[in-house]
């Protein structure tokens, strides 16, 4: 069995109890940072960790830590963000849910590392169950000492707060969480100023994703450098997956990163195949906003090796043949599943939660939404998929989020891989309609099987 | 939890509310009270049912805001209810991975047997549904939640779902 480093105990009765989690080695984090380390040997371990931000653009985490300005008599602050809401994506509420204390555990180092003396764990708000949950873990951690005024007697004090959201994608990305944090639209910052150096209220702020924070614990426990002994390259230590679409057995996964995508998909320990005898059609492999392959490109890079699910090896042949880690949200398409159906679904997501605030993806969403309609039903033209390539194009990297690239990129590569799907949807438009096109010549090749 | 409220008449927090509110406020530096803004919208729409004008009028009061600071957050986030809605509000995820397990079909099961379209309430007041993006919930689904808990309903079947609705009736009528 691959090594578990944040869900090792997650059977465990009572887990989600401070005394059990402590039972199990929980809060040793804390008590060796707070007494043997400094502030800087904890980054200092994290970067040496090379653990990359699990929220999906996979940045050294170190070295965000790093970029915090220091200035005196400034209150700095560490915002954990839980805003979870990319397609495909349930990790955090998984771990959350079940062993809360690790985040908290996690919270607590990192504030101490960053000199942050009030942290906020900003949750969307229809985790509602989440949120009573950690409110309930952060009472007994305060009970027991482990939060408040001077912790373990080391005479750091820490105050945490959990804040919930009101329902908004756009509030997963840092700067938007930090506006809605404020009590504002989440409407995305322009950068720089990187929150860094004028985050929240102005002051400078780390905002990590729940994982990420959680990852911190195993490393302070076992040291930045066993961590990094685990995975492989620049894809160092453990990855939640969450697995969802026609799995045999969705949920949610901590591999080894560098684990094979064949063994992921098919092995016992893990998803066991596709659901219902089916064939795998098509994989999203990090959240619905990297690009989409068709099972033979994900299982096999374009130079006929096994695909990892590593960080390197995901995007390996870049956008032309390749996608994303990103969030590990991790969909699995079955052969009866329609490409333009699914892209339609997408673009209408992405236009649903557009801030509005850029033209190009204000606009661009909703044209792409309203074409992809008109393809999935019946009344699409072949100048149509062009079109969309062209719209997706001009929202790229004109937008001042990432939410833009977010939108266009599902668009151009299902295009890009499945363009005879989307021809199809025009020239048998009726047919089109009663039934989906089926595996053809995605996975191997195999006639147009009836839906 | 009052259903529907009479939009002219200005509302006054309860003083259990009013302490709520100040718990709230109390998590933020001084001077930073904004930052309660989005917690206390969910417990007026828990308390409420949904957050009126008048009720954003008096939230901006509290808050030492203006009312126009309040408006575009709660028309900004899709969890507010700007009118009211049924005792309990079906939110059904309708994206990628749950609409690949079979969402619409749940949908489509919804609108049938509770005989209302998506949106608008049932006549006894009880029900209302919508499709919303993704509850993070993919491996799950097809999933819904009910406000003001936010409970959620996995694995979704049409048997389930008339169950869930029928177990609520027994409930709301007892």
């Amino acid at each position: 069995m691959a090594r578990k480093l944040l869900l090792e105990h997650i059977n465990v009765p009572g887990i989600n109890t401070f005394d059990v989690y402590r039972s199990k080695g929980g809060y040793a984090a804390v008590e060796k940072a707070l007494k043997t380390l400094t502030p800087e040997e904890i980054v200092e371990e994290v970067k040496k960790s090379g653990l990359r931000g699990r929220g999906g653009a996979g940045f050294p985490t170190g070295m965000k830590w790093s970029f915090l300005a220091k200035p005196e008599g400034v209150s700095r602050y560490l915002v954990c963000n839980g805003d979870e809401s990319e397609p495909g994506t349930f990790k955090d509420r998984f771990l959350m849910t079940h062993i809360p204390h690790l985040l908290i555990e996690g919270m607590i180092v990192s504030s101490f590392a960053l000199g942050a003396n009030t942290s906020y764990i900003y949750l969307r708000g229809e985790m509602m169950p989440q949120i009573r949950i950690l409110e309930k873990a952060i009472a007994e951690a305060k009970a027991k000492g482990f939060l408040g005024k001077n912790i373990l007697g080391t005479g750091y004090d820490l105050e945490l707060y959990v804040q919930p959201g009101g329902g908004a994608y756009i509030c997963g990305e840092e700067t938007a969480l930090l506006e809605s944090l404020e009590g504002k639209r989440g409407n995305p910052r322009i950068k720089p100023p990187f929150p860094a150096i004028a985050g929240l209220y102005g002051c400078p702020t780390v905002v990590n994703n729940v994982e990420s924070i959680a990852a911190v614990v195993p490393i302070i426990n076992d040291g930045g450098e066993e961590y990094a002994k685990i995975g492989i390259g620049r894809s160092t230590g453990t990855k939640l997956i969450s697995a969802g679409g026609n799995l045999k057995r969705p949920g949610v996964y901590e591999i080894e990163l560098g684990l094979s995508a064949e063994e992921f998909v098919y092995g016992d320990d893990y998803c066991r195949g596709i659901a219902n005898g089916k064939r795998l059609k098509a994989v999203v492999a990090g959240g619905s906003s990297v690009p989409i392959l068709p099972a033979n490109l994900f299982l096999k890079t374009v130079n006929n090796e096994a695909r990892l699910m590593s960080y390197e090896s995901l995007s390996d042949g870049g956008f032309v043949s390749g996608t994303m880690l990103g969030s590990g949200g991790f969909i699995a398409y079955d052969e009866d599943q329609c490409i333009v159906r699914n892209t339609w679904n997408f673009s209408r997501f992405y236009h649903h939660e557009s801030c509005g605030q850029c033209s190009p993806c204000r606009e661009g969403t909703g044209w792409m939404e309203k074409v992809l309609h008109r393809l999935e039903y019946g009344h699409g033209k072949l100048s149509d998929i062009d079109l969309l390539v062209d719209v997706s194009k001009k929202i790229e990297g004109n937008t001042i989020c990432p939410l833009g690239d977010a939108a266009a990129w599902p668009v151009a590569s299902a295009i890009r891989h499945f363009r005879d799907e989307f021809e199809w949807h025009v020239t048998n438009a009726h047919e089109a309609t009663t039934r989906n096109y089926g595996i053809a010549n995605y996975a191997d090749p195999l006639n147009a099987v009836v839906a | 939890m009052l259903s529907v409220q009479d939009t002219n008449t200005p509302v006054t927090f309860s003083p259990e509310l009013k302490a709520k509110f100040a718990d709230v406020v109390s998590r933020y530096p001084a001077g930073k009270q904004k930052s309660a803004l989005l917690p206390i919208l969910h417990l007026v729409q828990a308390e409420y049912g949904w957050v009126s004008a008048p009720a954003m009028d008096s939230v901006a009061e509290y808050l030492s805001i203006q009312s126009i600071e309040v408006y575009e957050v709660a028309s900004f986030y899709t969890m507010y209810f700007l009118k009211p809605q049924g005792k309990y509000m079906l939110e059904v995820c309708r994206t990628g991975p749950c609409e690949i397990v079979g969402a619409t079909p749940i949908m489509e099961h919804i609108e049938k047997t509770l005989g209302v379209k998506e949106g608008d309430v049932t006549a006894d007041g009880l029900f209302s549904w919508r499709g919303v993006e993704c509850l993070a919930a993919c491996g799950y689904g097809p999933v819904l939640q009910i406000g003001p808990e936010y409970t959620f309903y996995e694995n979704l079947t049409t048997d389930s779902v008339d169950k869930l609705i029928g177990d609520l009736k027994a409930k709301a009528n007892n």
